[in-house]
């Protein structure tokens, strides 16, 4: 075997004792392999592969077992030969790459600094090697680009600048951790491609560490399936996700969004989906909306003119990637920025009366409430989960918290012994359950989700949309859902619009938008969204098409 | 003329404004000192007549815009007004002295910097070991001892217990002549000249204020210098370049050292204004002949002129240091040249 892990355990020591992240974990890969590392936060999964690498942290260690790369153990080698190692024979890519390169350094630089390290250049040769790097990984222009800094690049550019470091000095081993978290559907598929291709042509070994099973079953040649730091299951993707053998495996295909699939399907056991609400009258008009940021030479259009109209207890999809207007659209919405022009009615009133700066003010302000992405982010560190949910109480209501607080919690399903915790004693699932709740504090008539499960792992996410479809039924509130994938959107939504630069492309149902796209856009987006596997296996003409 | 050359030059005229409102504030707040200058300039046998007069010559008589049109005319030309106490033209007191202060500041500064800088790397790179416990130690000694205390434990040791040190009694000894002034600092002049003795003499009398100074200023530089130094070395370009296999010099000196500059250089130059104010206390202790101690004497006399002019050399000294912090930062991240 090429690279063989047996009975590998990496254990941190922090405050509160050592910590047992990965516990006797083995793989195996071949050359010219790609293996799968997949699995939920938490899993080992990152950590693992870093115990390969022997980058671990200063409180994390190898606590036992062996690494074996090429039949030389890389537990035993001594730092120095280990600083040889990377970089020419095993190297890495990461996820969020703009974060993974040096800021005040050029691109270009970046490459030769590893480059000269390796002896792959010279002082002389450096710069053709680092501009042959950059064309490698289909840089265009990568004259220019190597005089770029890392913030005049594109999150997709940045990642291909990671992977040219990754491979100026010809690997044989690359471990690739997380490298399209943060990028576009779009852009995760070009990249994921040029990995694939870059990896296939030269004929080195790597592995993707993902929490997309859709992502590790189309790229992968083996798959270990990994849960509180073991591994759970292991084999050939496609019998894998055809017959998964272990519970947490089936958990995990069950909780990813296919086609075909209602909210209600996603849970382990399956439980009916809840009733959707029948839309009444129009809520929320948004006529012909503009906004224009910069003027002059440095103006740019962000929301160029777009209309829809979200009825009484209807959700609508706003459907787009990252630059397409969609947060700017619901920034406004919510009155946060005032528009440049147009119209937001809410119940045929214009909205747009008060301006931004007053809306905190204004009687109709309870109205709208918003859930955000990151549900860390977003809640006061130093409030506890009482305190976050009581605050819109208290500003936006004439209700006492006590009480209702209660009420509140026990409608997102959080336990009250939860209440007096922070933020940072939550786990990810409970933080996006005080979000909600927090929203629905004020009895909103408009809920605005802001990819409110992108941050979360599939099994959660699960949870999540099944309790947002839940409250819905129960208290009839209409939903704005704000996100960058159509296969979560379609779950919940009645209808769909679908956003780019600033322009509505498309507009329909959910079902007809994702069965027969009209927009060459929509179609695009559609494609690149890696196929779940359960849809693979459970769709024969799917099937048919991915062989 | 390449981006940086025009970056700069753009943050040099940014700095006008700034200057010009030194100009109006400094002139403003002397007028607004209580105390009449004519009455102390009379005399205590003055009449009201005389004070008028004296009031008449120096120009107090008129409206202040009149007034602040002819301190601007002066200004122009360099002129200051003269001290009251001393009768001295102001511009000539402030460039004897200035020199004195800034030999004293910027080499308290440059020590520093070459201890707290390297141990401050150090004990973030090696965090938990004995030198991060000894760097917390230096650091919290540095900040609770106050600089006359330090000054006066100093002389005592190396100048009163041990002879190791010449007298505490300003720049030069009396047995040294002045080098021939051309930088003004006593070191680098006499050096120019030639006179290693000299130069040994003056730098011997700089050791002591200005370890002095560099003890208070090292706490706050050492400090940032590990804090900035442990998040760089946390973050994923570090991370990234460690994968790549690129040395651990390069990997803490090329990328985190780099990044780390930033806040390091913002603390600099916080630590250099108030090193400026902590300087009088210094100067005292020393009897070192710099700007901090004029200005004392020339407050408690109610000197304006001398005030006004110490002020206004004290806000353009930041204002330039400030630029010059300013075009560090813009060479040194890429970021803040947009736009």
């Amino acid at each position: 075997m090429f690279l063989d892990v047996q009975d590998l355990s990496v254990s941190f020591s922090t405050r509160r004792g050592t910590v047992d992240a990965v516990r006797g974990v083995s793989f195996s890969l071949a050359k010219g392999e790609t293996l799968g590392i997949v699995g939920e936060s938490g899993s080992g999964k990152s950590v693992s592969s870093y115990a390969v690498m022997r980058i671990l942290e200063r409180s994390g260690r190898i606590a036992g077992g062996r690494i074996t790369f090429d039949g030389i153990d890389l537990t035993a080698m001594s730092d120095r030969e280990m600083r040889e190692l990377r970089g020419r024979e095993i190297s890495m890519v990461f996820q969020n790459p703009r974060a993974a390169l040096n800021p005040i350094r050029k691109v270009g630089h970046q490459i030769e600094d590893v480059l000269r390290r390796h002896n792959r250049a010279t002082r002389s040769t450096a710069k053709a090697k680092a501009i042959e790097a950059l064309r490698a990984v289909r840089i265009a222009d990568p004259e220019a680009r190597y005089d770029a800094y890392p913030f005049e690049l594109s999150g997709g550019m940045c990642q291909r600048v990671v992977i040219a470091i990754a491979l100026a000095c010809d690997p044989r081993l690359l471990i690739a951790d997380e490298p399209t978290t943060g990028l576009d559907v779009t852009t995760q598929k070009v990249v994921m491609d040029l990995l694939a291709e870059l990896t296939k042509s030269r004929g080195m070994s790597s592995i993707l560490i993902t929490h997309d099973l859709g992502l590790a079953a189309e790229y992968c040649d083996k798959i270990v399936v990994m849960k509180d730091g073991a591994v759970v299951e292991a084999g050939d993707p496609k019998a894998l996700f055809a017959d998964p053998r272990h519970a947490y495996t089936r958990r995990l295909i069950r909780a990813t969004p296919r086609p075909g699939a209602e909210v209600g399907d996603l849970l382990e056991p399956p439980a009916p989906s809840p009733v959707r609400p029948v839309p009444g009258a129009p809520l929320l008009q948004v006529r012909n909306l503009r906004k224009v940021f910069g003027r002059g030479a440095s103006e740019s259009v962000a929301v160029d003119g777009i209309s829809f109209v979200i009825r009484e207890g209807e959700t609508l999809g706003l459907v787009g990637e990252s630059g397409c207007g969609k947060s700017t659209t619901s920034a406004m919405i919510m009155r946060l920025l005032d528009p440049t022009g147009g119209e937001i009615l809410l119940d045929g009133r214009p909205l747009t009366d008060t301006p931004a700066a007053k809306f905190s003010r204004d009687p109709r302000r309870g109205s709208l409430q918003m859930v955000f992405q990151d549900a860390t982010d977003s809640i006061n560190p130093r409030f506890t989960a009482r305190q976050a949910i009581a605050d819109p109480i208290r500003r936006l209501t004439d209700e006492r918290p006590a009480g209702r607080v209660e009420e509140l919690a026990a409608q997102v399903g959080l336990p009250l012994t939860l209440l007096d915790r922070f933020p940072h004693q939550l786990s990810g699932g409970q933080k996006a359950r005080v979000g909600i709740a927090r929203a629905l504090a004020s009895r909103p008539r408009l809920l605005i989700l802001d990819e409110p499960t992108a941050a979360l792992d599939v099994s959660i996410q699960a949870i999540v949309l099944n309790l947002l479809a839940e409250l819905r039924a129960k208290l009839g509130v209409s939903y704005l859902f704000v996100s960058h994938d159509l296969h979560v959107v379609r779950l919940l939504c009645d209808r769909v619009i679908v956003m780019r630069e600033g322009r509505v492309v498309e507009e329909g149902t959910a079902e007809a938008v994702m069965r027969a796209p009209s927009d060459p856009y929509t179609r695009s987006l559609l494609d690149a969204t890696p196929m779940p596997p359960a849809a693979i296996a459970a769709t024969p003409a799917l099937a048919k098409a991915a062989e | 003329m390449g981006p940086r050359t025009k970056l700069v030059l753009y943050r040099t005229l940014q700095a006008l404004p700034a200057l010009v409102g030194v100009v109006i504030v400094s002139f403003i707040l002397t007028r607004m000192l209580p105390g009449d200058p004519a009455a102390y300039f009379a005399g205590p046998a003055a009449t009201e007549a005389s004070i008028a007069e004296i009031r008449a010559t120096m120009g107090l008589d008129r409206s202040l815009p009149v007034q602040f049109l002819h301190y601007v005319q002066d200004l122009v030309v360099g002129d200051l007004g003269n001290s009251l106490s001393t009768g001295q033209p102001v511009v000539e007191e402030l460039t004897r002295r200035l020199p004195a202060s800034l030999e004293l500041t910027l080499t308290a500064l440059l020590l520093s910097c070459a201890i707290a800088l390297p141990l401050g790397i150090a004990a973030a790179v090696h965090q938990g070991s004995w030198i991060d416990h000894a760097c917390r130690g230096l650091v919290t000694a540095g900040v609770s001892l106050p600089t006359f205390f330090t000054g006066i434990v100093l002389v005592y040791v190396f100048y009163y217990l041990l002879g190791w040190a010449p007298s505490p009694l300003g720049r030069l000894d009396f047995v040294y002549l002045s080098p021939p002034e051309v930088t003004g600092f006593y070191v680098i002049d006499a050096l120019l000249d030639g006179d290693v003795e000299t130069a040994r003499g003056a730098l011997s009398q700089l050791v002591l204020p200005a370890t002095t100074l560099a003890l208070f200023t090292l706490a706050p530089l050492a400090r940032m210098a590990r804090a900035a130094m442990l998040q760089a070395l946390s973050s994923d370009y570090v991370r990234t370049a460690r994968a790549a296999g690129l040395g651990e010099g390069q990997v803490v000196l090329g990328y985190a050292f780099q990044n780390a500059m930033l806040p390091v250089v913002t603390t600099l130059g916080m630590v250099f204004s108030f090193m400026l104010g902590a300087n009088v206390l210094v100067e005292k202790v020393f009897s070192w002949p710099g700007i901090g101690s004029y200005a004392v004497e020339a407050l408690v006399v109610s000197d304006y002129a001398a005030v006004q002019g110490f002020v206004l050399a004290m806000a353009i000294l930041f204002v330039l240091l400030n630029l010059a912090i300013d075009i560090i930062y813009t060479l040194v991240d890429p970021r803040t040249r947009e736009g």
